[in-house]
């Protein structure tokens, strides 16, 4: 059994909100579609670096992208 | 489908065929008889060969179709499929490990070469087969 990330995304409500579709997005950052449907969906934990490059597509911080639960280390 | 994951499905597929024609040739030879009779290393070697060919082939059809339906995502592959090819990796890797253990144990007590040959065999299988079963867990339920 996977176990779940803690870390969420609002990644689909910003693309949707800049008007992106998967296939533009992944194309931007560099990944398949289906790459940035696990990442949306929580099944794949992306890179630091892929982190910061979908972070600066949306011209956002890393907080405003991906939350992690208050309280924990 | 991505192209990592389909060669992952065509590797799955032809080592389980491969494996299961290779046990059906071997008992046919054997007809019966004892197991360690049977001249097992050209129908190994046949079978490593054929399985490769065809993983290569059924690889390049599968591309072709997938290709028509979506010509861009053909041969890509990227950070996610190098993840879970390496978790893959792996999870085969320990199999590989056990059949080699079984092979030093089996030398050290003068087994036949039919089980030599065949642990070591049985060992490639159920690294391809098992990673690829863990490649593909991954690809269809996530990995984080």
């Amino acid at each position: 059994m996977v176990k779940p990330t803690k870390v969420t995304n609002s990644i689909r409500t910003l693309r949707e909100g800049a008007g992106l579709t998967q296939v533009e997005l992944a194309k931007r950052i560099g990944v398949t579609r289906q790459t940035l449907i696990a990442i949306e969906q929580g099944k794949y934990s992306p890179t630091l670096e892929l982190a910061f490059q979908i972070a600066r597509v949306f011209g956002l911080g890393l907080d405003d992208v991906f939350q992690y639960p208050k309280g924990e280390s | 489908m991505v192209y990592e994951e389909r060669n992952t499905w065509v590797g799955l597929i032809v080592s389980l065929v491969a494996m299961a024609v290779y046990v059906i040739v071997v008992l046919q030879q054997a007809g019966g008889g004892p197991l360690t009779d049977v001249v097992w290393w050209p129908i190994m070697l046949w079978t490593i060969g054929l399985s490769i060919v065809a993983s290569i082939v059924a690889s390049i059809l599968w591309g072709i179709l997938a290709g028509m339906r979506d010509p861009d995502g053909v041969g890509k592959s990227d950070m996610r499929d190098r993840d879970i090819a390496r978790m893959g990796s792996r999870v085969g890797q320990a199999f590989m490990v056990i059949a080699g253990l079984g092979v030093i144990v089996l030398c050290a007590f003068e087994a036949d070469w039919f089980w030599i040959a065949n642990t070591m065999f049985f060992g490639f299988f159920l690294t391809a087969f098992l990673g690829g079963i863990a490649s593909v867990i991954a690809y269809r339920r996530g990995m984080v």
